[in-house]
């Protein structure tokens, strides 16, 4: 019997294949060309830590509205290698439809229709793009332009292979009957195509950063090749350090000489950090640390995703001292976190963290143009004069920054306890005033905190908290759900909390958090600053991000029972 | 107070009397005078230790991080503000032992800063442990040392260092010349300077040094690698003096053209 197939208003492609197949070129093409026919896109991919062979997969999502969170349902799997089934078995529906060369995909031989392997690609980007009926011209124009360097032979080939690819779909949609109805929008043009490393990096650039040091580990190593890529236009000076530990110290000797520097690096090159997290709290010096996360301990997972590393940003550093953590969950969240953390880093003289993970930096998403016209780079760096003392004792607990070279004054930081002239002191009074003055920064930094962000039922009996990358896909599985008296509580910053965050829990009947860690990290910092502890908790650990459907399913049996749902 | 001087008024100094450190101390403030280079244009960046404290007696710009971590803000200061004379000074426990890293990776690149190290072949402040220069047979107050000593000069002259020297506390004048160099020296410039530790190292004392030291001759030529390399292996009696010098190399501080750019107007066409 032949399947009547109908998709309206979206639909889920998976491409899966060894390393090294060229997914990633695929999706690139694809999502471009999506998007310039009108449609809403967000691609987001699980791969393994390995350069060649095993079985890898990336999603994309086609719309006709917004969407930007990953979903466990497949309405097409493209599969490049035997593993591709086996590897999404669970993920793979009745409905799905399976494109793979044993069956109805010819890839091989189309491949060397068109000239060879390499152009195997270009077949697959030709079949889905067929499967949409999106204008062939516009891949056309696409080939023309990305490979224009190329020969016209390789341009021709491409485009060849690519109609294979659209014939076979066009063919194959006939034969089902299969109906695609998913309409363009012209809005979505008017979007940028964009990953959360570009929105971290771009965010960064926007706050003035012009020094990074780092040592490459994924999935933080994004932002390293990023900055660098543009170093030389915009200025930055970036370093590739010797280790972790070299990293923050230059880092830290940047922002002494004037510059606003940042780190980026994942859970194991952080841990080798955290003194260097301490001297910045004790220099009083500002840094900005990007902590891009995976699944450890250890070596852990390093190309899978985790919120499991709040606890170490929080606690990391020996001694008292205050510090900002960010946690963005979309690309304009990351951009403009990422810009204002500069901006905190350099007014209130402390570390400051933007939280990201592998999940969000990997993904694509298709968002409005960033408002670079509301980012500002706030200096705070003073002309110093000659009886400057470094860390003079004010009201506020804020001493003035001066630079080496900038004023009559001379700059001394010690990592040693230090009076206002800087100098080590162990006169107990002397360090009780300095201590007391470091920890008052958290006072005026309590007063400029991100606040929480509420969506849905705003008279909710049932309140859902998020935080971070899973913001996107808790918001989808709420309104799929589609009832009335739940709301979602979304922190974009996880340190310090706004003291209102009683009152939102208390206003609920039932609360959950959902985390992607094993432990409930958030929720037990909330119980910290608000004594409740979150009733229900969702939580996944196995290092792929929440589905969705997952979270929906979860919802609905957490409050199965409850009158709102 | 005179703006030019390198001294500070009423300091309580926390060396033992008799300490290598002092005269290195002086010495150095006198180099810097007869430089010419005011407090202001110099950062002193020191880790932790004995003659990590070096900084906080000198009237100046001064950076006084981790134990080890001397090297990597020095980079970075001299990279951001090349105008500035930047100076890293530690132990030898702190610069080849817990920094050891940063020792290595700081001489392939090769930034435009003066690294003096006062190497009295022991933890100091720690009390006497063995340090990662300290001799064959020196009894530190944990063990009776059996490793070979690190080679601070072979070391960094394996790495074609662009300045590498050896200096003695003991002999202020010869150390001040060495210093002069070291600092005018265009590039990385080590200069491991032995100093006494009147307290925790009884075998390599002021004598020991005297006894165990010879300075090379006006005919040696410092730009003979593998002739340098032959000097720092010497332990019969160790050479003093400016052992080996390449100026032919890429300088860190150059590799950057920082520039103000308007931000704004370049994060619409950024590479991705
Ligand atoms: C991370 C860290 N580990 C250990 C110490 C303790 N510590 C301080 S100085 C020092 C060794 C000092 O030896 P050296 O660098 O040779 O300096 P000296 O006192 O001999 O001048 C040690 C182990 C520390 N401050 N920080
Ligand atoms: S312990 Fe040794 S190095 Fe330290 S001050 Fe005393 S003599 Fe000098
Ligand atoms: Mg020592």
């Amino acid at each position: 019997m032949q399947k009547y197939i109908s998709l309206k208003e979206a639909a889920s492609i998976v491409i899966s294949g060894e390393a090294g197949q060229g997914i990633d070129t695929v999706e690139n093409f694809l999502t471009r060309i999506f998007q310039l026919a009108g449609f809403y896109t967000f691609s987001t991919k699980e791969y393994m830590s390995r350069i060649r062979g095993g079985c890898n997969s990336t999603e994309i999502r086609v719309s006709s509205s917004p969407v930007s969170a990953f979903i466990n349902k497949i309405d097409f799997l493209i599969a490049l290698t035997d593993k591709a089934i086996p590897h999404l078995k669970e993920r793979i529906s009745e409905n799905t439809i399976i494109f793979s060369e044993k069956e109805n995909f010819p890839i091989t031989e189309l491949s060397q229709e068109a000239g060879g392997k390499i152009y195997s690609n270009m077949i697959s980007a030709g079949l889905i793009l067929g499967l949409f009926s999106v204008e062939f011209n516009l891949m056309e124009k696409e080939i023309k332009k990305v490979f224009s360097e190329k020969t016209d032979e390789i341009i021709n080939n491409n485009i060849k292979a690519a109609q294979s690819g659209y014939g076979l779909a066009q063919k194959y949609i006939k034969e089902k009957n299969l109906r695609i109805d998913i309409s363009p929008n012209t809005d979505a043009k008017e979007n940028i195509l964009i990953t959360g490393t570009q929105a971290v990096s771009m965010g960064c650039i926007a706050g003035g950063c012009n020094f990074i040091s780092s040592y490459p580990m994924s999935p933080g190593t994004g932002v390293l090749t990023f900055l660098t890529k543009n170093s030389e236009e915009l200025g930055i000076i970036s370093e590739q350090a010797e280790d972790e530990i070299a990293a923050i110290n230059m880092s830290i000797g940047a922002w002494y000489a004037g510059a606003r520097a940042m780190v980026t690096t994942s859970g194991g090159g952080f841990a080798l950090m955290t003194e260097g997290v301490s001297l910045a709290g004790m220099i009083e010096s500002p840094i900005v640390i990007h902590l891009a996360q995976r699944p450890g301990p250890a070596t852990g997972l390093p190309t899978r995703t985790e919120q499991g590393d709040l606890e170490l940003a929080l606690y990391s550093g020996h001694g008292e001292f205050p510090r900002i953590i960010l946690a963005p969950g979309t690309p304009a969240e990351s951009f403009e976190l990422s810009h204002r953390a500069f901006n905190l880093a350099d007014k209130y003289q402390v570390p400051v963290f933007i939280l990201t993970d592998q999940y969000l930096l990997d993904s694509v998403y298709s968002t409005k143009p960033f408002e670079i016209d509301k980012t500002e780079v706030n200096k705070y760096v003073i002309k110093t004069s000659v009886n400057y003392k470094r860390y003079e004792l004010t009201e506020n607990g804020l001493s003035p920054r001066g630079i080496p070279g900038y004023g009559e004054g001379l700059v001394v930081v010690d990592s040693d306890e230090h009076d206002e002239e800087g100098r080590i002191t162990e006169d107990m009074s002397v360090r009780k005033k300095m201590d007391k003055k470091r920890l008052k920064k958290l006072e005026l930094i309590k007063q400029e905190v991100e606040t929480p962000e509420l969506t849905g039922d705003e008279k909710y009996k049932i309140l859902v908290i998020s935080w971070g990358s899973t913001k996107e896909i808790v918001k989808e599985a709420i309104l799929n759900l589609d009832s009335d008296g739940i709301a979602q509580l979304h922190f974009k910053q996880v340190y310090p909390l706004p003291e209102k965050l009683n009152k939102y829990l208390a206003a609920a009947e039932k609360t959950i958090i959902i985390e992607n860690n094993a432990t409930s990290q958030f929720g037990k910092l909330i119980k910290i600053q608000t004594g409740i502890e979150v009733q229900d908790k969702i939580l996944k650990y196995s290092g792929l991000p929440f589905s969705v459907e997952e979270v929906a399913e979860e919802l609905k049996r957490i409050c199965y029972g409850c009158k709102q749902l | 107070m005179d703006v030019n001087s390198y001294n500070i008024e009423n300091i309580d100094i926390a060396w033992c009397p008799g300490c290598g450190n002092y005269p290195i101390l002086d010495t150095l403030k006198q180099t810097l005078k007869e430089l010419g280079i005011r407090p202001g244009e110099l950062v002193m960046v020191s880790g932790i230790g004995q003659a990590a404290k070096t900084p906080q007696y000198m009237r100046t710009n001064v950076f006084n991080g981790l134990h080890g971590r001397a090297l990597p803000p020095a980079v970075a200061i001299k990279a951001v503000n090349p105008k500035l004379t930047v100076i890293a000074q530690s132990g030898d426990g702190d610069m080849y032992g817990e920094g050891g890293n940063h020792f290595i990776h700081t001489i392939r690149r090769n930034p435009n800063i003066t690294n003096i190290v006062n190497n009295n072949m022991v933890y100091g402040l720690t009390k006497g442990q063995a340090s990662p220069s300290s001799q064959k047979g020196f009894k530190s107050s944990l063990h009776t040392v059996t490793a070979e000593p690190f080679n601070p000069l072979a070391v960094a002259i394996s790495l074609d260092a662009s300045f590498v020297a050896r200096a003695f506390a003991g002999d202020k004048e010869q150390t001040k010349e060495i210093l002069k160099k070291a600092i005018t020296h265009k590039g990385y410039a080590l200069i491991d300077i032995f100093q006494p530790c009147v307290t925790f190292n009884k075998q390599n004392t002021y004598k020991w040094f005297k006894d165990n030291t010879y300075y090379l001759d006006d005919s040696y030529e410092p730009t003979d690698r593998v002739e340098a390399f032959k000097k720092s292996i010497e332990t019969e009696k160790f050479p003093l003096g400016v052992i080996y010098i390449n100026s032919n190399k890429t300088i860190f501080d150059d590799n950057f053209n920082q520039k103000q750019v308007n931000i704004k107007e370049k994060l619409l066409q950024l590479k991705r």
